[in-house]
């Protein structure tokens, strides 16, 4: 296994850091820059974000709190919301992104993965899926933040994903997103073993406990974190550190 | 001073990233879609994401692959990211055979999709992985690896494939992945290059960018 990734995510509305619960009953909580700036000075491995009602208006207007970023912050970042086409994804990653989540264009069109990867390496193309729990141990992907429902069951529609050319998955569990309750752990363990591809958890994080379950019994190779670190309930150094304690493997930034 | 360097630009995947953290580090960086330009080149840098045989095949029909070959024996630097590392070598076996630039002797291979105790692990190899010391025990000193003697430090890598050099004594530093070494950067004179990101390491990247500038 290689190091588990530590992953603030950051949802956007307009010009705004947002937060809800179950994607829904949004928050402002301010300029996501200055988050981006104090999660990337923490030590963050990664940042993830997205843009929460793209995809309900047609447009992404993320390229300039990206550019912006990609100015300070000299870690992956990963762009989702509103990406339809090769030329959408095009546009993000020259604003500064090295990867495009795409979600409810990739249900409409699964030959978008297809061609997203084929023009910029599966390595920048991660098929963003949102489930939700319908029958014990089933799963249903949703588009539009956990509005519009696709029949889509999502470990079939994860190893389509990948067969199709996605890198990595990045699994939000609508049902936990923004409770702390702890990941979907059986979703994860689910997806996680129908894909060879790194599965990046989401939704549910509240303690270190959730993020070693979540890697450990889940298998996730990344963990993305909002509310947590938000709010500051936990900071990076301490989750990454109380990590390596409990024998998780992470990266230790002080190697 | 400020130090000039040259990115090569042949047309495959993004560089903004790349000319961001070298002028981020302070220095002057010019862009070229000109491969006759790299004759000139003081500092010449060859990025590369995606599958090699797009990279090398773009680099060969816009006229890079014979000018690099060329500035590689100047004894100027040369820095290779990523692909741009993998292309240095004689050949790669991603998706058929396809023959590198063979300025360094080895082969390209796909990463073990298996650990050294036998369970599977994931391909692409995508995260942050610690620099170790290659079996060759060579010293970082005078590299641009320098200031990280005696540490691991922790840098970024997303690949499925990775360069297997013919000497051992190229390697500069490895990685573990499943117990397996996978060479993470070579030197060898004046060429060096990296499998991982520096440009998306965070500062210890972006020092390592700086210890390339300073050679």
């Amino acid at each position: 296994m290689g190091n588990v990734r530590l992953i603030p995510r950051l949802d956007i509305k307009g010009p705004n850091l947002i937060k809800g619960i179950r994607l829904e009953g949004l928050r402002v909580m301010g300029d996501p820059q200055e988050f981006a700036l104090r999660y990337y000075e923490a030590g963050a491995d990664e940042l993830i974000y997205m843009d929460i009602v793209a995809s309900l208006y047609g447009r992404n207007n993320l390229s300039d709190i990206i550019r912006r970023a990609a100015d300070q912050v000299y870690i992956p970042i990963t762009v989702g919301g509103g990406i339809r086409s090769v030329d959408d994804a095009r546009h993000i990653l020259r604003s500064g992104a090295d990867k495009v989540a795409i979600n409810t264009a990739a249900v409409a069109d699964p030959g978008l993965i297809t061609k997203v990867s084929r023009r910029f390496g599966s390595q920048a193309m991660v098929l963003s899926i949102e489930a939700k729990l319908t029958a014990p141990g089933k799963w249903e992907a949703y588009t539009d933040n956990g509005r519009e429902r696709t029949s889509l069951d999502v470990v079939e529609w994860a190893r389509k994903g990948v067969e199709l050319g996605a890198g990595e998955i990045l699994l939000t569990s609508v049902d936990r997103e923004g409770t702390r309750k702890g990941f979907e752990v059986d979703l994860i363990r689910q997806i996680s073993q129908a894909v060879p591809v790194p599965v990046i958890a989401s939704g549910g994080m509240g303690t270190v406990e959730h993020l070693i379950d979540a890697a450990k019994s889940g298998g996730a190779d990344a963990v993305a974190m909002a509310d947590v670190l938000h709010y500051k309930r936990l900071v990076l150094p301490d989750i990454r550190a109380a990590a390596l304690n409990a024998g998780l493997n992470v990266r230790d930034v002080h190697a | 001073m400020t130090i000039k360097i040259t990115i090569a630009d042949y047309g495959v995947g993004n560089l903004l990233n790349v000319v961001r953290a070298f002028q981020h580090c302070g220095a002057d960086v010019h862009v070229t879609e000109n491969p006759t330009e790299i004759a000139g080149a003081e500092r010449l840098v060859v990025p590369g994401v995606g599958a090699f045989e797009d990279s090398i095949g773009e680099l060969t029909k816009r006229g890079f692959a014979d000018e690099i070959k060329r500035y590689a024996e100047s004894g100027r630097p040369l820095f290779g990211i990523c692909v741009g590392m993998q292309m240095l070598f004689d050949v790669s076996e991603e998706f058929g055979e396809h023959k590198g630039l063979g300025i360094l002797p080895g082969r390209v291979k796909a990463v073990p999709n298996t650990t050294t105790s036998g369970q599977m692990q994931r391909v692409p190899h995508i995260g942050w992985g610690h620099l170790v010391s290659p079996e060759n025990s060579r010293s970082w000193q005078g590299t641009f690896l320098q200031s990280f003697e005696n540490v691991r430090p922790a840098v970024y890598f997303v690949h499925s494939y990775a360069a297997y050099p013919e000497r051992g004594s190229d390697r500069l530093a490895d990685c573990l992945y499943g117990g397996h070494r996978i060479c993470a950067a070579v030197q060898r004179d004046n060429i060096l290059a990296t499998q991982f990101h520096p440009e998306r390491s965070g500062e210890i990247g972006l020092t390592m960018v700086r210890g390339f500038l300073a050679l």
